[in-house]
């Protein structure tokens, strides 16, 4: 994302539209309330195409900074420049307010409950005296630059337009930062970006802010623009066409919610201006046109127009090869202090009836690569659960360096120095393999997401890409750093879990399957590569069903069945073991 | 909002009853709603459009007028037909072939020549109302074939999107076809008997009698029978209901025309009570909406007690503060998503997209 030019070239054009010669000065205002759609927009393909959630409710948060604006300046001569931060704060508020509520729940309820809310605002919209009600307040002052009054629509264009440019570009590179990656890896679930420090309802709050603050922005503008406002713009029906804008330009893309304004904007003036003639109809006709639309749309072309029309563009991407000379200071390890870093003292794990884990005791010491092996449904993914937290204990104690971790969120336990992969592999497939890494290293970085979005965070930023770009080179897979995670093999994409959880800096790395789907080849490298880790200091805890592989390189295994340890030792003792062959090869063998 | 009204016990009773009778149409609509939820994962908003049309379908039929419906059903039916035809035109099995070509196509059409007869000659109240349930029974068929069979391996939230879409399309046809007015229509049962200071009418029962039998039937059907049990499986995991014999078309068909006669049902239940307009419908199955929301888009018995809830706060902000009815109606929801929220179990990670 570091190609600057074609949003200069598209500043630039945008600029000089307003002074070609012949321009009708209806284009200028189908402009200006492409701009002021394009903005809500942004917000919506932050929230639902990269976050993965969904707002119908757009439309009122639009309505929080128009009214704000249009009170204060109308009613209390309050100056349009200072009701701005008035009107962004009070939509950012009301988006905390609903946030709060709704984030915690799986996807569908915060749509929606947005849907719902939307709809009480707009009927309190227009109910409320100091609102005017449903006519709404009028004499709304214009923007004003000293003498310069934006009076008409072509003065307050350039308001507009410089707002979408600003809001696009902070947008990006808001996207382009530790705090991007965690909103993006939000969308393929939050159990793997949890497992790695990332705060999930916090940054689903943040996205949900943001897109309201976008909103809000667009309803300053709007209300300087139109000088009057009404509850009527504010409804379900334009939040929902909000919706539709981002879903037809692209909802995964930033420039995809201003392509979609002009789209959505365009085809209403048309259908407004044709269709009534083609079906002698009354009202509304444009929105049934809508409707099947965006159906056809989600059939048809899901992704929307924009990463349609730049598939078809000569396109390179060319991004830095991070620099991985700059170091990340590393964890400080306790010095021969204690011999066991992981205690595992009779953890037990109920489902209803099902007794998962039942008092398994094990534990693994520095410089140690532990294996625990048994046969399906023994209890292995369990275990590991527990001891990241993703699950919570029914009984019994886990501790690492002798602090107990039983019952703490992922998030805390991966500040431990616990750090895992899993065994159904959870990349985010749309990003490259260096981001999916750089997700491992999010607690070792500090830049926040306002330092993100104006660039603050370039420093911090190069030691968190240059961190992961040396922990892919160390597992071999420095040739497919740019490349999608979701094109590599299965085999490779375990490899790009192992290097995310070495960007943690781990002293006791997790590995849930490692080697399914590997070749030999690649089996041996990934043996030598857990060699060489274990001789720098680290120790691994690994669940594995190739019992050649295992064999060879743990210096102990823990044997589970029906969640039960039934033996525990040197490979060479296992082998031979006869609970553990019968569990294998049932009794008569 | 006038001087403050002073609460009696004859006015409270009556606002119970009020909302009861509400609640129960709410009821019934969460029901469906969340009948189609546990069965495709569609989030029905298009389910208050059912209401209209079945509402003011039988309103125009009483009134001697053809409805627009009526048509949209055969129009709807051959776009349906088409889809199944695109499917199957490797194979093209003339069993297969004329099937679909009976349900989507003949069918609409001989119930669009019925209406025609109906609307001409007067029709008795029962046959309107059989016509009207037929009519959007095959606009909700059609409408799972058209608009959400396509789209049936994708994730709640797409199809969240394309069920807001039905509805903006749906709603923009309700206009073009009743126009801005409202409409009532004529009661089903003109009985009507006295108890203490409430007055029971005929139509009043029906709402609760047929309520409660929904209830109780869904209930059954999905808590006891095999077919109940298949369709719950069909929601939970596609793939896997499929491998175990489920065919889970039939599924979503069977949930949908359930849905468009529950609406459609409701409709002509409360057309006569209260004045109907093309968007009403919209409203009333939100409020649906938020009882299903409260019974976790789960539970039937919770649901239904949820929307009585809804109904009798509804009744009551209206006597209180009736500028805010709908205010308060909708920012229910906040403090019900919060208690949900607080109660979330723990971490269940969507495997789908």
């Amino acid at each position: 994302m570091t190609q600057r030019w074609p949003i200069l070239v598209f500043a630039l054009v945008m600029a000089v539209i307003p002074y070609v010669p012949g321009v009708p000065p209806f284009w200028i205002v189908l402009l200006d309330n492409i701009g002021l759609s394009a903005l809500v927009a942004m917000g919506l393909v932050l929230l639902t195409g990269v976050g993965g959630l969904t707002s119908f409710g757009q439309a009122a948060f639009v309505g929080f900074g128009a009214y704000t604006t249009a009170v204060l300046s109308a009613n209390y001569g309050v100056s349009p420049w200072l009701t701005l931060p008035a009107s962004l704060i009070v939509s950012g508020l009301a988006a905390v307010v609903l946030g709060l509520v709704t984030v915690r729940l799986s996807g569908h309820y915060l749509p929606l409950g947005t849907l719902a809310w939307g709809l009480g605002l707009f009927y309190l919209f227009s109910k409320l005296e100091f609102l005017g009600r449903n006519d709404g307040v009028s004499g709304i002052p214009p923007l004003e630059i000293g003498s310069f009054r934006m009076l008409d629509p072509g003065t307050i264009y350039y308001a507009i337009w410089v707002a979408v440019l600003v809001s696009a570009v902070l947008t990006m590179n808001l996207l382009d930062s530790r705090t991007g990656r965690a909103i993006r890896a939000l969308r393929r679930g939050h159990i793997a970006a949890e497992a790695f420090g990332i705060h999930t309802p916090r940054a689903k709050l943040l996205v949900f802010i943001h897109a309201a603050v976008l909103a809000g922005l667009s309803g300053w503008l709007y209300a300087h623009f139109t000088r009057a406002v009404n509850p009527t713009p504010f409804g379900a029906q334009a939040g929902i066409e909000y919706l539709f804008v981002a879903v037809v330009g692209g909802a995964g893309y930033v420039w995809g919610g201003v392509l979609g304004a002009a789209i959505v904007v365009i085809l209403k003036e048309v259908l407004q201006s044709y269709l009534p003639l083609l079906l002698h109809g009354s009202g509304q006709l444009e929105t049934i046109v809508f409707g099947i639309l965006l159906v056809a749309l989600l059939q048809l072309a899901p992704t929307g127009v924009w990463p349609w029309l730049t598939a078809r563009l000569p396109h390179q991407r060319g991004r830095k090869k991070p620099d991985t000379s700059i170091e990340l200071p590393a964890r400080a390890r306790p010095t021969g202090a204690s011999d066991v870093l992981l205690q595992v003292d009779k953890a037990r794990k109920q489902f209803g009836g099902v007794i998962a884990v039942n008092n398994v005791s094990f534990e693994v010491r520095a410089r140690e690569i532990v294996a625990l092996i048994g046969p399906n449904g023994a209890g292995k993914s369990t275990t590991f659960n527990l001891i990241t937290g993703v699950l919570s204990a029914t009984a019994g104690h886990i501790a690492m360096l002798g602090q107990r971790i039983a019952n703490a969120p992922p998030q805390e336990i991966v500040q431990l120095g616990i750090a895992r992969t899993f065994q159904h592999v959870k990349l985010a497939p749309d990003m490259t393999v260096l981001e999916n890494v750089a997700i491992g290293a999010h607690l070792r970085g500090h830049a926040g997401p306002i330092a993100s979005m104006v660039r603050l965070d370039r420093v911090d930023e190069a030691k968190l890409l240059a961190e992961a770009a040396r922990q892919i080179a160390r597992v071999g897979l420095a040739d497919q750093m740019d490349q999608l995670a979701g094109s590599l093999s299965l085999g490779q994409q375990r490899i790009v879990e192992i290097a995310r959880a070495l960007c943690v800096d781990p002293m006791l790395l997790l590995l849930d399957e490692p080697a399914a789907g590997l070749r030999h080849m690649e089996k041996q490298r990934l043996a030598a590569l857990l060699r060489e880790l274990r001789a720098g200091g680290m120790s691994v805890l690994l669940v594995e069903h190739d019992m050649g592989f295992v064999m060879d390189l743990a210096d102990r295994i823990v044997v589970l069945d029906f969640g039960t340890k039934i033996a525990e030792g040197t490979p060479a003792a296992i082998k031979t073991d006869p609970k553990v062959i019968e569990a294998y090869l049932g009794a008569g063998a | 909002m006038g001087e403050r009204q002073v609460l009696n016990t004859t006015i409270m009773l009556f606002l119970i009853q009020d909302g009861i009778t509400n609640g129960a149409i709410y009821a019934l609509l969460g029901l469906a709603l969340v009948l189609v939820f546990a069965v495709t994962r569609v989030i029905l908003i298009p389910q208050g459009e059912f209401v209209t049309y079945g509402a003011l379908t039988y309103a125009s039929l009483s009134s001697g007028q053809m409805p627009g419906t009526a048509k949209l059903a055969v129009v709807m039916g051959v776009a349906a037909f088409v889809f199944d035809l695109y499917v199957i035109r490797r194979s093209l099995h003339w069993e297969r072939v004329l099937r679909s070509l009976l349900l989507n196509v003949v069918l609409p059409a001989l119930v669009l020549g019925v209406t025609y007869w109906a609307a001409g000659a007067r029709a008795p109240a029962g046959v309107n109302v059989l016509l009207s349930l037929a009519i959007v029974a095959a606009i909700g068929l059609s409408l799972y074939r058209i608009a959400f069979q396509p789209l049936a391996h994708t994730s709640v939230l797409v199809l969240l999107i394309a069920s807001v879409g039905c509805h903006l399309a749906l709603q923009g046809l309700g206009l073009l076809f009743f126009g801005a007015e409202g409409q009532r229509g004529p009661t089903l049962l003109d009985a009507s008997a006295i108890v203490g200071p409430l007055r029971f009418t005929g139509q009043g029962l029906a709402v609760y009698g047929i309520t409660i039998a929904f209830i109780v039937a869904l209930w059954l059907f999905f808590g006891l029978t095999l077919y109940g049990k298949a369709l719950r499986a069909t929601a939970v995991n596609r793939l896997g209901a499929r491998l175990v014999g489920i065919r889970t078309t039939l599924s979503g068909q069977i949930a949908f025309l359930l849905a468009s006669i529950i609406g459609a049902l409701s409709g002509i239940l409360i057309v006569p009570i209260t004045t109907l307009y093309y968007d009403t419908g919209f409203l009333i199955g939100l409020k649906g909406f938020i009882a299903a929301i409260i019974g976790g888009l789960v539970s039937y018995p919770l649901t239904a007690i949820a929307a009585l809830m809804v109904g009798i706060i509804e009744s009551f902000s209206s006597f209180y503060a009736s500028n805010f009815k709908e205010v308060i109606v909708f920012m229910l929801l906040v403090p019900i998503l919060l208690l949900r929220s607080l109660v979330a179990p723990a971490a269940v990670e969507d495997e789908k997209d």
